[in-house]
């Protein structure tokens, strides 16, 4: 380790002293001849010889070392391959399949497909991939592009070494960002708690959130000073305080949206099963034929996994609508009032409905992309981060609650559907077509089913078992929020999300679940009719 | 010699059941196609791994016959659907050897199915080839484990993390049944033999099919922000790392921060992934797509060209019914007939070639020499070996870190002729598995 250190060292200031890699004229013969030693050499060697190769003053050299480290860069088998080939370094463009894309990485000419036989990549693995970061951060820690000096800053956190010390505080001086500044700071201060035990330098550290500077001060409480022992578990007391309320708060919200999760399957249900009383056990599989949507019109625009997925929003509340309807008239108006072949027929739908898609689209998960803008985090602070997509999964789930009461409340199918479940007889006697208003709220609960599966693409695996997963916890937040009521449903499945995320971090997410079981079987018990029940006549019938 | 065969052909063409003599319906038998059973789920929620394994076998057994069969005979492959519950394993496997009269099994995927199944395989003296890589602790007289026991998957990789990469905290996680928690019994010991203290181990368990990992994630992100290298060994099955990894990726957790190394993710359950934010992240197998050999490129045209789809991905559970296909092959011609108890015996010691340029040998604990590969994922969904053991390593069905099981090995040869003799009381368990506790 050490050795690998002090290379790293060597490297680094010789790095530091060429600010901007090649103005050098491009050699060939030199720059073929340091692959071919990166090429041949083992993982502990390649290192240097990846420092030698930024040192090179080849222009193409950062382009090297990228595609390097992201295992893109490969030699033409010198035994194989088309004789004038052999022996070429080419940058693989797409490495997808048996044939590869490849350019030559010395001139840059496309080469077009060579077969993967011919081929030899050169091998990377995780700490050659991090050392080739860190000389390309200190590259980029003198661009002029602050967000970009910023991210640089930020990796060099726990990686900062003696000779790169020196570096960054002449660095620091000249830096006019404060972020950047603060950043190489901490940096810094790291390095000092680390490695020179530096009292002053844990002052620095003692309100960061940072886990690389919990890392260092957790390391200084062993240390035999006891001034900088004292001030190192301070320090960490005080960020602990910190760290309490951000790990509250990030409790919330993986509460918030795992019930968010569950709101957005059980919506569906409600009304299906709340409001017309149906036990559909294909539920499921309508979310996942919802969810099959989005990967078919991904399938159809290439390229576009963003606009797909907007589309599919609408394109799955009418796959899975129509899918509704079908069920609802080939079978389930046949079974009106006998709940158990009712349960009986859905069931057996839901298997066949299955089965149809492992026969017909695969058996294998499909990969259903997420869109840039839906990946990643947003950054509160250092300890607090809020994943994306689920925060566009909470959005969208209020979304579909809010449309789905104005639906209920605001409209004629709203008010003709509580009309009929309230009382089917007298509703038909004022000129209502029952009929009618079945297929139309079936369909309706089913589109919504459909929406949960475009959401749960995004989070979830979408394959023939995709429905299974939700229908049980579907059925539990229904019942659970009071049959028949909307507002029921979103309270249960926020709470019930709530609930379990609190209990997983000290019971296992098997108990967790298990708890929540007995929760709610306790809490039947007690009210059988769930959170909100009905009242009135209508919850007699 | 002449005489009685036609007499037999002539007699088969009546009817097999006739007994003229003791011998004749088993030479009559033999005029026939050889019978390979193949029992994996086609429906249900193992047919996402299993389906393919029964297109692998359908694949070796049709080149086989384009070769010209075996022994001169035709192989006949008959496919059963278990349909992923797993006493109708058991009753399937039934009517294989019963009903069918199949000369050999080739099926299971998960433990579960497997020891449903065994009981049957052992009453009625059948042949079973079980190509997954399994928790270990069992050895059968009628069973050939041509996946990875432990000592040929997890061990290896451990030992990887800790030597080559410097991992000092542990975190083990995996789905709450018996191969993950077999595994990690076997990790936790082998772990504290080597001065891991119990602080810097945390064990988490997850139903199948988990898709919530938000909470467990950060735990993990916490429990490897204690200043020590941290990594993941993960046994969480199936469906449930798609969520697992799109979490990691999603809390900023990096492959150069803190690894995963799993046991049950291969190309297959990868193609179903944007492994973009999975660089690096790694995978312990015996055998991986991307390894550089001919044999190896030669088998992935041919499952190209069988199943027509240019993206096909080939995966360690086929190179294991390749090669479990072949050595049943190989004891077959060797004993020169497909008589149960002339091949279990004649395949002991049979080596045929590997896909990874080596070659496997049947050992006399009815498990096989496997090299251990160490893989990174890489963005388009293959993995790039990074680490192998120099030579390969013979299975291990009792292992050495279990106190229940230390003392345990099985030879199936004889005089020994046992699956779990106890070698300090110097006596045969009988039994095919014993409870390891």
């Amino acid at each position: 380790m050490s050795i690998i250190r002090s290379l790293k060292q060597l490297l680094i200031v010789c790095l530091l002293s060429l600010p901007v890699l090649g103005h050098a004229q491009a050699n060939d013969e030199q720059a073929q001849s340091l692959l071919t030693q990166l090429a041949e050499s083992s993982y502990g060697q390649k290192g240097k010889i990846a420092g030698e190769i930024a040192r090179s003053g080849d222009e193409r050299a950062r382009g090297w070392l990228e595609a390097f480290s992201a295992g893109k860069l490969a030699r033409i088998e010198p035994s194989k391959g088309d004789a004038e080939g052999s022996g070429k370094f080419v940058i693989v463009l797409s490495n997808r399949g048996r044939n590869w894309k490849v350019q030559d990485a010395l001139t840059g000419d496309d080469l077009g497909e060579i077969s993967r036989r011919d081929l030899d990549s050169i091998r990377v693995n995780n700490s050659l991939r991090s050392e080739i970061d860190g000389i390309l951060s200190v590259i980029d820690l003198t661009v002029n592009d602050a967000d970009k000096r910023l991210a640089a800053a930020r990796g060099l956190r726990g990686n900062v070494d003696e000779a790169m010390a020196k570096k960054l505080t002449e660095l620091m001086a000249s830096e006019e960002d404060a972020d950047v500044k603060a950043t190489l700071n901490e940096a810094l201060a790291i390095y000092k708690v680390e490695e020179q035990g530096d009292l002053s330098a844990v002052k620095t550290l003692s309100g960061s959130l940072n886990s690389e500077a919990r890392a260092a001060l957790n390391s200084a409480t062993y240390s035999d000073d006891p001034a900088l022992k004292q001030a190192a578990r301070d320090a960490l007391a005080s960020i602990e305080t910190k760290l309490k309320w951000n790990r509250a708060a990030e409790t919330l919200y993986f509460g918030l949206s795992l019930g968010s999760v569950l709101v957005l399957a059980a919506i569906g249900l409600a009304i299906t099963f709340g409001v017309m009383g149906v036990i559909n056990m294909a539920h499921g599989e309508l979310i996942m034929l919802g969810a099959y949507t989005t990967w078919g019109m991904q399938q159809m625009l290439p390229g576009q996994p963003g606009l797909a997925l907007i589309l599919s929003i609408p394109a799955g509340f009418l796959v899975s609508a129509l899918a509704g309807v079908a069920i609802e008239r080939s079978v389930i108006q046949f079974l009106k009032g006998r709940p158990l072949e009712t349960l009986l027929a859905t069931f057996g739908i839901s298997l066949v409905l299955q089965q149809l898609v492992r026969t017909v689209i695969s058996p294998l998960n499909r990969t259903v992309v997420t869109p840039d803008w839906m990946s990643g985090s947003i950054m509160v602070n250092e300890a607090l981060s809020l994943t994306l997509n689920r925060l566009y999964i909470i959005g969208f789930a209020l979304v579909v609650f809010v449309g789905l009461m104005l639906i209920m409340r605001k409209t004629r199918l709203g008010l003709e559907v509580r009309a009929v479940t309230q009382n089917r007889a007298m509703a038909r006697s004022m000129g209502i077509k029952a009929t009618k208003v079945d297929i139309m709220t079936f369909a309706l609960g089913s589109g919504v089913a459909g929406l949960a599966g475009v959401a749960l693409s995004q989070i979830t695996n979408v394959g023939p078992n995709l429905g299974q997963n939700y229908i049980i916890d579907s059925f539990m937040v229904v019942v659970f929020g009071g049959v028949g009521n909307l507002w029921g449903t979103l309270v249960a499945g926020l709470s019930l999300g709530t609930i379990n995320q609190l209990l997983e971090p000290w019971a296992g997410a098997v108990l967790a679940k298990i708890l929540v079981l007995v929760f709610i079987i306790l809490f039947i018990q007690k009210r059988p009719r769930g959170l909100f029940p009905q009242k009135g006549r209508a919850a007699e019938g | 010699m002449k005489i009685k065969k036609q007499i037999t052909a002539g007699l088969s063409a009546l009817a097999l059941t006739l007994t003229v003599s003791v011998s004749a319906p088993v030479a009559a038998a033999d005029e026939g196609p050889i019978k390979v059973g193949i029992l994996h789920s086609l429906s249900g929620t193992m047919a996402i791994s299993e389906s393919t394994l029964k297109d692998t076998m359908l694949m070796l057994i049709k080149e086989q016959n384009e070769n010209g069969g075996l022994l001169g005979r035709k192989l006949e492959p008959v496919v059963v659907d278990p349909a992923s519950n797993w006493p109708l394993f058991a009753e399937k496997a039934r009517e294989l050897l019963a009903k069918d009269k199949v000369d050999v099994i080739f099926g299971n995927w998960t433990s579960v199915s497997r020891k449903s199944v065994l009981p049957v395989v052992e009453e009625l003296n059948g042949l079973l080839f079980y190509p997954v890589q399994y928790e270990g602790e069992e050895s059968s007289e009628n069973v050939f484990y041509t996946g990875a026991a432990p000592n040929q998957q997890a061990i290896p990789a451990v030992n990887y993390l800790m030597n080559q990469v410097g991992v000092k905290r542990w975190v083990l996680a995996g789905t709450d049944y018996v191969y993950p928690r077999t595994t990690n019994k076997i990790l936790e010991a082998y772990l504290k033999d080597h001065g891991v203290a119990d602080e810097d181990i945390m064990v988490n368990y997850t139903p199948f099919g988990h898709s919530n990992w938000q909470s467990i994630v950060s735990d993990i992100k916490t429990f490897g922000s204690q200043g020590k290298k941290t990594a993941v060994v993960s046994t969480i099955n199936g469906d449930a790392n798609v969520p697992f990894y799109r979490e990691l990726a999603n809390q900023g957790i990096k492959a150069e921060d803190i690894p995963v190394v799993a046991f049950s993710v291969g190309e297959q359950e990868l193609s179903g992934i944007d492994t973009g934010p999975l660089v690096g992240h790694l995978a312990a197998w015996n055998y991986f797509m991307s390894v550089d050999t001919d044999a190896n490129y030669d088998f992935i045209d041919k499952w190209v060209a069988y199943t027509g789809k240019e993206d096909a991905v080939t995966n360690d559970p086929m190179e294991a019914h390749y090669i479990g296909f072949n050595m049943w092959k190989e004891a077959v011609k060797k004993a020169g007939t497909t008589d149960v108890d002339a091949v279990k015996d004649a395949i002991i010691g049979v080596s045929v070639p590997n896909l990874t340029g080596g070659y496997a040998t049947m050992m006399p604990n009815h498990h096989i020499t496997k090299p251990v590969l160490i893989g990174e994922i890489q963005d388009n969904g293959q993995f790039s070996v990074v680490w192998q053991t120099p030579s390969t390593v013979a299975g291990d069905a009792w292992s050495d870190y279990l106190p229940g099981s230390k003392d345990l090995i099985s030879d199936w040869r004889k005089p020994l002729h046992c699956g779990n003799y106890n070698v300090v009381t110097k006596s045969c368990g009988g039994k095919s598995e014993v409870a390891a506790e």
